[in-house]
């Protein structure tokens, strides 16, 4: 076990450098801009005086040299501080937490149904690699695969909620619907099929085509052919030794897909009105309001890293190579 | 010639390369078979397609010709599709080789910022990117650059690591080679043909990636675009959905003859070099 | 007596860009029960595709032609219950992803009927059979923690498990060093005496497998060359292809 914390501990450490680059990296990166959240708020708000903006300089800190507010940032940010979104009038911190839960139970439905499905059909296809089944599938996931997920949702959105009214066509919830408990788990559930749908699918042939691709690898090792001579029937080759050992990549490509589709819910949100951090890095986006920006990017940046340390555990656990001393 | 013929003759190769093709002929003729301006109001708006031979594939909301727009698109998505993925190749090439020859210190550096890259999602990475410093096709390409130069950057030091272990970098080694010229002549020639594999997948990445930022409203304003055009149908969704699906048919079909192209390529390049 | 295996002209080829290439000619011969029979040759010569043939263990692309006939079976034999199979490296034909007593135990399951659980004892029973020390607590190990001896007695665990009569052990003590290699083989030779359990012995060591075999059978470009009694194949080898493989064998000795 003491093996397993160390290496939790290493890669908590190996974190904390690679974080501090991605504050500091974006905060240069979104400084260097031209403008500033006061030319965003004059440009709104109709305009000012020269006093007025100097005043509004000095009260948001703008006045100060880049280097001042890159330590102040760093400085606040070590209390948890996260700024203050001029476009809400709110804490960003406060904003993005409100925003999160919506985000994590879109992407944790659509990573579990990309994943689950992705290795489903992925076993499907490699039991029998060439075979009929395995063609379509492989063609099948490649089409999928060069489908942008917002225009996906876009035509989910018109087969199933304006051609047939299945479905609802956005948010999160209806609006003062008065429902509680089950009836409105059910009705989350309702608005958050097609928005998992769009944004799994695409992620899903890609797990499909890497599971492929490793039970392919797995057939070649000697251990399938020792399996074979040893009698044991096909399907449990399959499923206990192929599969198996073919769900390891799926795994660690779990972390930086997680990523991928952090960013991929950007545009899924916008689509279907979900307001999740996706939906809200749009609305920082054009009222150029950097605090809220920086503030997303950062905590993507954190759930990616929480994410890729519990895919490390899973590993792990999947893996008795990693944390099982080998020969003595 | 023969590499063609097996490009051709892998499966999917033939769709892939003519999709491609298609995709190519409407960037590069789109000005001579749709001069002037695609953004022009050409005829009665939300003309269906196939109604009316002048529009074959209709009109938008304001009436300018759906297939000019097309037609343009296809040169906004090649253009930011190619300039994208050569600069996230030359880029994560360098820096992977770098990282993989030089060791130590640099490379320990390099590898961090490497995953600082990887940490953060390359879209949103992009988005803030183009909003910073405001949406042109060079802005674009080079924040779809930025959010995809890791893998390459990573394939590029794995590969160098590999090749450095070998007996010509030994052997130039002992020859007195410069470690640059090592660098640049022993060994990125070699860690180089991998890493080229990864082409195809990263120019469909970034004309998809493309069309996801012009979608929101961040393409370049002076261009026509299909994530643009996907995004105007949209107020119109329920009276006119072609507007919002002819453009993401486009998009699936050029990104899916890049794909195949791309795989067809890889296997033909496999076949070759079992054959050798 | 019928012998336990007959094969009667048995040829196998593979398909190749140019035509095919036959990687054995026309083989015949008999097994009796119980018998030890060494197959000696170089690589190339055959002794690989012959045990995957009698194994039933061809790619599906193999053309195969000739009769592998079981007298005393009365059906067709199948992998893992009739015929045991132990590759070169150990390391290799194991699942790195399961203990060492579940792969025993599957074989025993898939073949002898039995529950998971009695597949279990079964498999700590063949566990200490091969050998190995503590078997109950051995069972519960991965392959990656096991020494390279250790995983090839395992490995002759898994493919005893189905009670086979016929055991095809092809090049298995190539991958390990000498003096385990000699403990492996003692292991074979009380394994067949004890069980009654026929053995084809595929390898490149003649020396070796003359000191284990009843029978010596040298193989030669997908041809059998000769066969016969271990101790006058050695003594006196009839073809000059067998003398040469001894003289190779003797220089490697004078070498050492």
């Amino acid at each position: 076990m003491s093996r397993a914390f160390a290496l939790l501990r290493r890669r908590l450490l190996g974190s904390i450098p690679v974080l501090l680059l991605v504050v500091v990296g974006t905060f240069l990166m979104l400084e260097a801009a031209p403008g500033d959240a006061v030319d965003a708020y004059l440009a709104t708000s109709g305009g000012g005086d020269a006093a007025l903006i100097a005043a509004l300089r000095e009260a948001w800190g703008l006045d100060r040299s880049l280097l001042a507010r890159l330590a102040a940032y760093l400085w606040s940010l070590a209390h948890l501080d996260l700024g203050w979104s001029v476009t809400f009038s709110r804490p960003v911190l406060e904003i993005i937490l409100e925003r999160l839960p919506t985000t994590l139970l879109l992407m944790g439905s659509a990573t579990a149904l990309s994943f689950g499905l992705g290795a489903a059909l992925g076993i499907v296809a490699g039991a029998r690699p060439g075979s009929a089944a395995d063609r379509l599938l492989s063609a099948g996931s490649l089409a999928l695969y060069a489908v942008p997920g917002f225009w996906l949702g876009l035509v989910l959105l018109v087969l199933f909620s304006v051609e047939l009214r299945w479905l609802p066509s956005g948010g999160i919830e209806s609006i003062a619907s008065g429902l509680s408990g089950f009836a409105r788990a059910a009705d989350v559930a309702r608005h958050l099929v097609l928005p998992v749908t769009a944004l799994g699918l695409i992620y899903m042939a890609l797990y499909l085509r890497v599971m492929r691709a490793g039970m392919a690898e797995a057939w070649r090792m000697e251990f399938a052919l020792a399996a074979r001579a040893r009698g044991i029937p096909r399907r449990r080759i399959v499923l206990r030794h192929i599969a198996r050992n073919a769900l390891l990549p799926l795994v660690t490509m779990l972390g930086l897909q997680s990523a991928q589709m952090l960013g991929g819910s950007v545009v899924i949100e916008t689509v279907f009105s979900v307001p999740g951090l996706g939906r809200l890095a749009g609305e920082a986006v054009s009222s150029r309001d950097t605090p809220l920006l920086i503030g997303i990017i950062l905590m993507s940046a954190v759930l990616v890293i929480v994410v890729n340390l519990a895919v490390d555990w899973l590993y792990g656990l999947l893996d008795p190579r990693v944390l099982a001393p080998g020969p003595a | 010639m023969s590499g063609l013929r097996r490009l051709l003759g892998a499966p999917g190769g033939l769709l892939g390369v003519a999709l491609l093709a298609a995709f190519l002929l409407a960037a590069l003729l789109a000005p001579l078979a749709f001069p002037g301006d695609p953004q022009a109001i050409a005829g009665p708006p939300l003309l269906r397609p196939f109604a009316d031979a002048a529009w074959p594939l209709g009109t938008d909301r304001l009436g300018r010709d759906v297939a000019a727009e097309l037609a343009h698109g296809a040169r906004t998505s090649l253009a930011v599709g190619l300039v994208a993925a050569a600069a996230a190749l030359a880029l994560g090439s360098l820096v992977g080789t770098l990282s993989g020859f030089a060791g130590g210190v640099l490379d320990e550096m390099l590898m961090r910022i490497t995953e600082a890259f990887q940490t953060v999602p390359g879209f949103l990475l992009a988005l803030a990117f183009v909003s910073s410093v405001g949406p042109s096709l060079a802005v674009l390409s080079a924040a779809i650059a930025l959010a995809a130069w890791t893998g390459p950057a990573r394939l590029a030091r794995a590969e160098v690591l590999s090749i450095r272990a070998r007996d010509y970098v030994a052997a130039a080694r002992v020859a007195g080679m410069h470690p640059v010229e090592i660098a640049l002549r022993e060994v990125l020639p070699n860690a180089l043909p991998p890493v080229l594999a990864l082409a195809s997948v990263i120019v469909a990445q970034a004309i998809l990636a493309e069309a996801a930022l012009s979608f929101l409203g961040l393409g370049d304003p002076n261009r026509v675009t299909w994530g643009g055009m996907i995004a105007e149908g949209r107020t119109v969704l329920r009276s006119a959905p072609f507007l919002s699906i002819v453009p993401g048919l486009a998009l699936v079909a050029a990104v899916l003859g890049v794909h195949l192209t791309g795989e067809a390529a890889v296997e033909a390049q496999a076949a070759r070099r079992s054959l050798a | 007596m019928s012998p336990l295996l007959a094969v009667r002209g048995l040829s196998v080829a593979f398909p190749a860009r140019e035509g095919r290439v036959e990687a054995l000619r026309d083989v015949s011969f008999d097994l009796a029960a119980g018998e030890r029979l060494a197959v000696i040759g170089e690589s190339g010569s055959g002794k690989t595709t012959l045990g995957l043939a009698l194994a039933g263990l061809l790619p599906t692309s193999a053309i195969v032609a000739g009769i592998v006939d079981w007298p005393g079976l009365g059906r067709a034999p199948s992998a893992g219950r009739d015929i045991g199979f132990v590759f070169q490296d150990p390391g290799a034909s194991l699942d790195p992803l399961m203990t060492v007593g579940e792969q025993v135990a599957e074989v025993a399951e898939a073949h002898l009927g039995l529950s998971r659980r009695q597949a279990r004892a079964a498999a700590v029973d063949r566990l200490s059979e091969v050998g190995l020390p503590e078997p109950a607590e051995l069972a519960h190990a991965w392959p990656h923690q096991l020494s390279g001896g250790q995983r090839q007695r395992v490995a002759i665990a898994a493919a005893l498990a189905g009670e086979p009569r016929l055991l095809i052990a092809d090049e298995p003590t190539s991958a390990l060093d000498t003096i385990v290699q000699a403990r492996i083989v003692a292991l074979l030779a009380r394994l067949s005496a004890e069980r009654r359990l026929a053995l084809v012995f595929i390898s490149h060591d003649i020396a070796l497998a003359a000191g284990l075999a009843e029978r010596i059978a040298v193989f030669r470009h997908g041809g059998l060359v000769e066969i016969g009694p271990a101790a006058e194949t050695v003594r006196a080898p009839r073809q000059l292809y067998t003398r040469m493989l001894l003289d190779a064998h003797l220089g490697l000795e004078a070498d050492a």
